[in-house]
C-alpha cells in the first residue's frame, strides 16, 4: 500500500500464471499420464478419443472445479480474517463448513436438488455465521480464544448432526452424502457456477478493499475514518456465507485452505485487502488444484480426498498461528 | 471552518444519572480543554461528539447539522479524533497508517494518488515520526505510536480535532511539541477539543475548559474562570498548591 500503484499488478500476475501452470500439470497427471504433446494435441482439436475424453470430461472441469472451491475458501478465509483481526478465522474451523453441509445433506435427505442444495447449504453457513458471531460477541468484547471456542464448539455441534443424519439415512443414499464430509472433488460435476461467483465476488469486493483495510484496524477507527461499519460487517458475513456454501456444494467440506492461503499472502505481499482478496483468488484456487492433482496420483489409481492434503498443510499452519498469538 | 455544538447533550455513562446537560460551542480558533478524574466519562464524551456512540439525549450538531443527519463519511471529513487506545491487527507501515487518515477523502474506485502520499509523509514529518516511515507499527514505543496516531489525524485534515489525551506516553518535550501543533490548528481557524490529565498544559494552552466530575455535574467556560484551586481541588479529590509561571498557572499536588 506504500506506493499503491507500483506493486498491484505484478504479483497478480504471476500468481496468474502459476496457476495455469498448475492447470496445465493437474491436466496432465492422474491415474493415466498424459504428456504435454497429448494436452496440446486435444486442445487444436486433435487427439485419440480416449485423450478426449479423458482431458475434455474429466480432467479440466475436475481440475477447473478445484481452482473455483480453493480462492472461494481462501477469500472467504481473508475477509473473515479482516472483519475479526484474527489471522486464525477459517470458514471450517469457525463452523461455516460444517453448517453449510448440514444444510446440504438436510437437503438431500428429503430428496432435494439443485438449487435447493446450494440454497439449503448457504442458510446453514449463514446460521453458523449467525451462531459463531453473536456468541462470541454477546456481552463485551471478544478475543481470539473465546471465539475460536465458540467456532469448534459450533463445528462439533454441526459434526454431530452430521452423524446423525448420516445414521437415520437410507443405505442407497450414503454414498452420495459421504463425499461432502470428506471434502473431495470428484462428484464436482460443472466449474463454472463457483468459477462465474468467485470471480463477480472479486470485481465486488474491488471498491470496498480501502474500507476493508481501516476495518482492520478495527470498528471504532473504521467509523471515525467515515466507514459505516454495520452494513460493511453484514455485507462480509453474507459475502463470506455465500462463498463458503458455494464450496461446500461443489466440492464438500475442505479445510484449512482459508486459512494458509491468507497467511502465506500476507507474509509477502503486505495487507493491502485490494492486493490480498484477488491474490488469494488466484494462491487458493493454485493450491487446491495442485492438492487435488497430489491426491489423484499419490496412491493411484486410487485417489485421496482432497481434504486430506489440505488438512495436512493447514493443521500444523494453524497450529504455528495460534502458538505465535500466545 | 467548522463548529462543534452540543444541545442539552447528556453522555451515556452505564448506570450514572444524567447529571448536567452539555449545552455548549466549539468555535473555529478555541482549544478546548476536557478535564476530569478517571472515569467521568471523557472518552465517552469524545466518542459521543464523534458520533460513534449514541448520547442518552439531546443532540450533537457540525455547523448546524444534527450529526445523525450527516452521512459518517461526511462527519469524517470534518471531524477527526485521536483515540486514546489502539489495537493492532495486522502487520502495517508507519507510512500505511498515516495514510488510511486519506480514506474519507478518497472514492472507493480510487487509490491513495502522490498527494495523499505527500500530505501523508508532511504529516510524519512534522510528528517527528518520518524516519520511521518504514517500520512496523507493532515495533514502535508508546510515544511514538502516539505520535503516529495525530500524524494520522493530521493526514486526515479535518475541521474539528478531537483528542482523546493526545500528550499520553509522551515525553515532556514531544507534550508540548503535540499540544502546540493541536494550537496551531486552532490558530488557523481549526476547532480542538482535547482531553488532558495535565492540568498544566491545559492552563497553558487551552483558552476553554470543561471540567466533567464522576457524578455527571459540569461546568465550562473560559479557562481562566474555570481554573480555580477551590473547583480543580474538589473535581480531583486532591489538594493543590498554585504558582505562577510566564503568566500561566501551575498547579502542583501537595500532601
Amino acid at each position: 500500500m506504500a506506493t499503491p500503484r507500483r506493486s498491484l499488478w505484478s504479483p497478480l500476475v504471476a500468481l496468474a500464471l502459476l496457476g495455469l501452470a498448475a492447470l496445465l500439470l493437474s491436466v496432465t497427471v492422474g491415474s493415466a499420464a498424459l504428456s504435454l504433446s497429448d494436452v496440446w494435441a486435444v486442445a487444436r482439436g486433435e487427439g485419440s478419443p480416449l485423450a478426449r475424453t479423458l482431458i475434455l470430461d474429466l480432467r479440466v472441469p475436475r481440475s477447473l472445479s478445484a481452482f473455483a472451491v480453493g480462492g472461494l475458501l481462501a477469500v472467504a478465509g481473508a475477509l473473515m480474517q479482516v472483519l475479526l483481526r484474527n489471522p486464525l478465522a477459517d470458514p471450517y474451523v469457525l463452523g461455516l463448513s460444517g453448517g453449510a453441509s448440514v444444510g446440504a445433506l438436510a437437503a438431500m435427505l428429503a430428496g432435494l436438488g439443485g438449487a435447493v442444495i446450494t440454497g439449503s447449504a448457504f442458510a446453514g453457513a449463514f446460521l453458523s455465521t449467525l451462531l459463531v458471531f453473536g456468541l462470541a460477541h454477546g456481552t463485551g468484547s471478544w478475543t481470539p480464544s473465546r471465539l475460536l471456542l465458540t467456532g469448534v464448539v459450533v463445528a462439533a455441534g454441526w459434526g454431530a448432526v452430521i452423524t446423525l443424519m448420516l445414521a437415520i439415512s437410507p443405505a442407497e443414499r450414503l454414498p452420495g452424502m459421504l463425499y461432502w464430509l470428506m471434502g473431495d472433488l470428484s462428484y464436482s460435476r460443472t466449474p463454472w457456477p463457483p468459477l462465474a461467483l468467485l470471480l463477480l465476488i472479486c470485481l465486488l469486493l474491488l471498491p470496498l478493499g480501502r474500507s476493508l483495510n481501516v476495518m482492520a484496524r478495527g470498528p471504532l477507527q473504521a467509523a471515525a475514518l467515515g466507514v459505516r461499519v454495520r452494513p460493511l460487517e453484514w455485507t462480509i458475513y453474507l459475502v463470506a456465507s455465500v462463498l463458503t456454501a458455494t464450496a461446500v456444494t461443489t466440492a464438500g467440506s475442505i479445510g484449512f485452505v482459508g486459512l494458509v492461503v491468507p497467511h502465506m499472502l500476507r507474509l509477502v505481499l503486505g495487507n493491502d485487502q485490494r492486493l490480498i482478496l484477488p491474490a488469494c483468488a488466484l494462491a487458493g484456487g493454485t493450491l487446491l488444484v495442485l492438492a487435488d492433482a497430489l491426491a489423484r496420483t499419490l496412491i493411484a489409481p486410487e485417489q485421496l480426498p482432497v481434504g486430506v492434503i489440505t488438512a495436512l498443510l493447514g493443521v500444523p499452519t494453524f497450529l504455528y498461528l495460534l502458538y505465535r498469538s500466545r | 471552518m467548522s463548529r462543534l455544538e452540543t444541545r442539552e447533550l447528556v453522555i451515556d455513562v452505564p448506570e450514572r444519572r444524567d447529571g448536567r446537560a452539555l449545552t455548549l460551542s466549539v468555535e473555529p480558533g478555541q482549544v478546548w480543554g476536557v478535564l476530569g478524574p478517571n472515569g467521568a466519562g471523557k472518552t465517552t464524551l469524545l466518542h459521543t461528539l464523534a458520533g460513534l456512540r449514541a448520547p442518552r439525549r439531546g443532540q450533537v450538531l457540525i455547523d448546524g447539522s444534527p450529526l445523525a443527519a450527516l452521512g459518517r463519511r461526511q462527519v469524517a471529513r470534518t471531524l477527526g479524533l485521536v483515540f486514546q487506545e489502539r489495537h493492532d491487527g495486522f502487520p502495517a507501515t508507519v507510512r500505511e497508517t498515516a495514510l488510511i487518515g486519506r480514506h474519507p477523502w478518497l472514492s472507493a474506485w480510487q487509490m491513495e494518488g502522490g498527494e495523499d502520499l505527500r500530505l501523508a509523509e508532511a504529516a510524519l514529518e512534522r510528528l517527528d515520526v518520518a524516519h520511521l516511515a518504514e517500520r512496523l507499527v507493532s515495533t514502535l514505543s508508546g510515544g511514538e505510536r502516539q505520535r503516529l496516531a495525530v500524524a494520522t489525524v493530521l493526514t486526515q485534515a479535518p475541521q474539528i480535532w478531537l483528542a482523546d489525551e493526545p500528550t499520553n506516553h509522551l515525553d515532556l518535550h514531544h507534550q508540548s511539541a503535540v499540544i502546540a501543533l493541536l494550537a496551531g490548528e486552532a490558530a488557523e481557524g481549526r476547532a480542538v477539543m482535547m482531553c488532558l490529565h495535565d492540568l498544566n498544559l491545559a492552563a497553558r494552552w487551552c483558552d476553554h475548559l470543561l471540567l466533567l466530575y464522576p457524578d455527571g455535574e459540569a461546568c465550562w467556560g473560559p479557562a481562566r474562570q474555570m481554573l480555580v484551586p477551590a473547583a480543580l481541588e474538589r473535581l480531583y479529590g486532591q489538594r493543590l498548591a498554585t504558582a505562577e509561571i510566564d503568566g500561566a498557572p501551575v498547579f502542583v499536588p501537595v500532601r
